[in-house]
């Protein structure tokens, strides 16, 4: 698509895209290509210089059981986000689709979660569920259930998994209400005169003309977990216990801020930029086909 | 006021050649009409006057001078476009003021001219509104007026009307043209109604595929099309074209025999110089159209006085007309 | 939306059971939210023995006042200027140069506004987290450690708003530009008088996002605030935990808690329409 219009000059457009030129060839262009070049090296272990090994960053890292076992760990923690957070938006939208008053209020109710930041969430979760303090901790263990997920992992996990999801509720709940309320009424009514119930309907009728808005959902919310739970983690649990909630992102930070490791870091960077490019794709795929439903 | 001359005027995008050459010379006052189908190169034409294009080759010459190289607004001109294009945040005094205001014009008299303009098109009463608040006739007045306020030399109108209903666009074309009249500035105007063309234009210019195919006074264009394109274009319903062998025409070259439908004449099956089949009848009130088949399958268009007897549909007719009527063209669709 | 009555579930019984499904719901989400208002209003003594106190108590002012002022590692009310600053300088430092190089590319034919154009479409996939520590380096490099600038600029470095702007400017009618031109506008003249405030919603539902985004902003002011009074209040309140065996002062960063959320939610309640609009169009 190109404009008919164009005004003339040359020293103008360039002045114009001058900015955002300089700020990202420095911020972003800069840093990425140095992060790709010190993946190629080590530092010496006084750390005075670095050593070219190819791609033995790489071939590190994927023999390091710790690296293999953070893959799993944010396989689990993403799929477990997306489900989760989905399945109660998804809820609660089709709840909301349902009443012909009063939508527009359980919306404003539901969508301003969605200004609480992943770090807030994770201090409000881990005070609910703090081993000494937590009320949802103390009630647990008057049920006899003695939560400590300072110690055992599944229960990092979970309030991990929990924190994340609810932070994006109202996200995939304003999408989802949107997509229910873009579905013709005509439909479900002709369907509603064929006989079909309401689950019936909602499983052949709502779910397949919703499926645009949930696979876009899908993929945001995986990109999310992914990289911007970083905040929930690191309140929480900061990958604890044991690594067991120590997802790439946060091993990055720990390799390289904590740990000192810039080629290591550097590579699971490029790891990572790998798998952000194959989600991008996967996306953009998903919108050509949109575009021709 | 000012003379406008395109002298050899050609536009290609890329390879593409589509103008082909257009010479005119366009007196002081005079209202042009550019008519033709889309896609024929007229409003190209016409931003090329306007400076929205650039010139491929040949010239555009405002009052004497060569302005191929001027920008739109150094060329004493004004523009009203198909869509208006009406700054959707600027109120209706703002939009007509907003081109003075840039020419650095001072206020009293922005206002003073802005007011003139406005009691001239009747929008007095809508100046502090917003285009999306106005009907479309009114928008129509105030992409005019903005046009008005600048005192041109020249008004250049693409499609002006085609985004209004049937009523209106007959309504607004008797003001452009009281306007016209009474401001007596140079215009171009450029359509796809030949109806418009007819009723507006001192002369037109009749585009056909790049080309000026004729230019001249309406009247003279609908009486005397120098081809037959021209011919079907212009007049509604358009002329007839009958096979000169059917028709026996006995001139040299000639391959089409074009009637107008007001000049062809039902007559009795047998007694005319064509013999004709009825197919339908479409009483208008005033006239009649009758559309008949030839022996050959050509259909054709007989308009007539509704006072007069109607065939019946399914009849066998002949078909008469004065030869001065018939206009003869060649192969390549040129007169001779 | 004129007429979505006519399902037979909607009346009655089946009425009552949505909007009890949808209060479950609002329950869930609110929860959280409620106990660190709860726990903001009360003493550290009420938190210690638990289970606290579900409704709140009357140290309201004494928290706040507590931790505006004094804080533990530095005065939230500075550390909420801080966060201030980022977030309308990511917002209108993003939008300014956005706009400026969608009005470039969109109204200008210039030499390598074609590669311009794909190396900005590449910023799209990369989120800051995944660049760290080069980006780190970077910003030290500048001694841009423990400023503002080192806060926002990192965060401005992608193109979503870039993106955003030439979708908009594409919609604008090519007849508007003309008529400007004929009017005599100059470029800027025309970016000013006319596509700026024709994009007046656009803009504004951009700020409502990108403010968003600055404020909850946690692992880049991690890293490169060091010193205390440059913290930012979401990084903050992980600072306020104790390392070692001390307990928290929970109502205190319970109330820097509330306080971090106050102004992302006041935008986002206050500008809801242009908020949906903001998050449904930076997503298309």
């Amino acid at each position: 698509m190109e404009k008919r219009v164009t005004f003339k000059g040359l020293w103008l457009p360039l002045l114009l895209v001058l900015p955002q030129i300089v700020i990202t060839a420095v911020f972003f262009f800069y840093p990425a290509g140095q992060a790709i070049w010190q993946s190629l090296f080590i530092p010496d272990p006084f750390g005075l210089s670095m050593k070219y090994v190819g791609l033995g960053n790489f071939e590190y890292l994927l023999g390091n059981p710790y690296y293999r076992a953070s893959f799993v760990t944010t396989a689990i923690f993403s799929i477990l986000v997306t489900v989760v957070s989905m399945g109660i938006a998804l809820y609660l939208a089709v709840l909301a689709d349902r009443l012909i008053k009063g939508s527009g209020v359980y919306r404003t109710l539901l969508i301003w979660p969605y200004a609480v930041a992943p770090a807030v969430a994770g201090v409000l979760w881990l005070f609910m569920f703090n081993t000494r303090v937590g009320v949802v901790s103390w009630y647990l263990g008057l049920l006899g259930y003695d939560w400590n997920h300072v110690l055992n992992g599944e229960e990092a996990m979970g309030l991990v998994v929990v924190a994340s999801a609810w932070g994006r509720i109202s996200y995939n709940f304003l999408f989802f209400l949107a997509g229910l309320q873009a579905i013709p009424k005509s439909v479900i009514e002709a369907a509603a005169i064929d006989g079909a119930r309401f689950w019936t309907r909602f499983r052949t009728i709502v779910f397949p003309l919703l499926s645009p808005t949930t696979f876009f959902l899908l993929v945001v919310n995986i990109v999310y977990a992914f990289f911007e739970t970083f905040g929930v983690i690191h309140t929480i649990t900061s990958g604890g216990p044991q690594q067991s909630t120590t997802i790439l992102v946060y091993k990055v930070y720990a390799d390289g801020f904590v740990g000192q490791d810039l080629g290591s870091s550097a590579a699971q960077s490029v790891i990572l930029l790998f798998i952000v490019g194959l989600l991008t794709i996967v996306q953009f795929k998903f919108i050509e086909r949109r575009v021709h439903y | 006021m000012a003379t406008v001359k395109l002298d050899s005027l050609k536009k290609s995008f890329g390879k593409t050649e589509v103008i082909h050459g257009v010479d005119i010379d366009i007196q002081d006052g005079e209202f042009i009409v550019i008519v033709g189908p889309s896609g024929c190169g007229k409003s190209t034409l016409l931003r090329m006057v306007a400076g929205l294009e650039t010139v491929t080759s040949g010239e555009v010459q405002i009052d004497g001078a060569v302005v191929n190289e001027r920008e739109p607004m150094d060329r004493d001109i004004a523009m009203v476009f198909q869509n208006y294009a009406l700054y959707p945040h600027m109120s209706v005094f703002d939009n007509m003021a907003y081109g003075l205001k840039i020419a650095g014009t001072p206020k009293a008299e922005i206002i003073e001219r802005v007011d003139t303009a406005a009691k001239l098109l009747q929008l007095e009463p809508y100046l502090k509104r917003r285009p999306r608040e106005l009907s479309g006739g009114q928008r129509q007045r105030v992409a005019m007026g903005r046009a008005i306020v600048r005192k041109p030399s020249v008004f250049l109108f693409d499609e002006p009307l085609s985004n209004l209903d049937a009523k209106l666009r007959v309504q607004m074309r008797l003001e452009i043209k009281q306007l016209q009249r009474r401001l007596g500035v140079t215009s171009l105007y450029v359509t796809h109604d030949q109806v418009e063309a007819m009723t507006l234009a001192d002369r037109m210019i009749v585009m056909n595929g790049g080309v000026a195919d004729q230019i001249g006074a309406p009247l003279e264009v609908y009486a005397n099309p120098a081809t037959e394109f021209v011919a079907g274009f212009i007049g509604s319903p358009p002329t007839n074209f009958v096979n000169a062998g059917l028709a026996e025409v006995e001139t040299p070259n000639a391959a089409k025999l074009g009637i107008r439908p007001e000049h062809l004449e039902v007559v009795s099956n047998g007694m005319g110089r064509l013999n004709a089949t009825v197919m339908y009848t479409e009483a208008l009130g005033a006239e009649t159209l009758v559309h008949l088949q030839l022996a050959d399958g050509t259909m054709i268009t007989s308009r007539q006085a509704a006072s007069d007897p109607t065939a019946a549909e399914g009849s066998e007719v002949g078909l008469n007309w004065q030869d001065r009527d018939g206009m003869l063209f060649d192969q390549n669709g040129k007169r001779c | 939306m004129a007429d979505r009555t006519g399902m037979v579930e909607k009346r009655g019984f089946g009425l009552w059971m949505t909007h009890l499904g949808l209060i479950v719901g609002l329950l869930f989400v609110f929860f959280p939210i409620w106990l660190a208002l709860v726990a903001s209003t009360v003493t550290q003594a009420d938190i210690m023995e638990p289970p606290m106190p579900l409704l709140p108590g009357d140290h309201f002012f004494e928290n706040y006042r507590k931790a505006l002022v004094s804080g533990i590692n530095a005065p939230v009310a500075w550390m909420m200027v801080n966060s201030m600053v980022m977030a309308l300088g990511i917002a209108l430092g993003k939008i300014v140069i956005s706009l400026l190089s969608a009005f470039a590319i969109v109204y200008f034919r210039f030499p390598g506004r074609r590669t311009f154009f794909w190396l900005i479409f590449l910023t799209l996939m990369l989120p800051v987290e995944v660049r760290i520590v080069p980006t780190y380096e970077v910003v030290a490099g500048f001694g841009m450690l423990n400023s503002y600038s080192g806060l926002i600029f990192p965060l401005i470095a992608s193109a979503t708003a870039t993106f955003l702007f030439r979708q908009f400017f594409m919609t604008v009618p090519d007849e508007l530009a003309e008529a400007a031109r004929v009017d005599g506008a100059t470029p800027m003249q025309f970016f000013r008088d006319i596509l700026l405030p024709m994009s007046r919603t656009n803009i504004a539902a951009l700020f409502v996002i990108l403010f968003i985004y600055g404020w909850n902003q946690y692992l880049w002011p991690l890293l490169i605030t060091t010193d205390p009074s440059m913290n930012t209040i979401v990084m903050g309140i992980k600072q306020m935990f104790p390392s070692g065996d001390d307990f928290a002062d929970w109502p205190v960063i319970m109330a820097t808690s509330i306080l971090a959320m106050i102004p992302p939610v006041i935008v986002v309640v206050g500008m809801q329409r242009l908020f949906i609009r903001g998050l449904v169009d930076s997503e298309k």
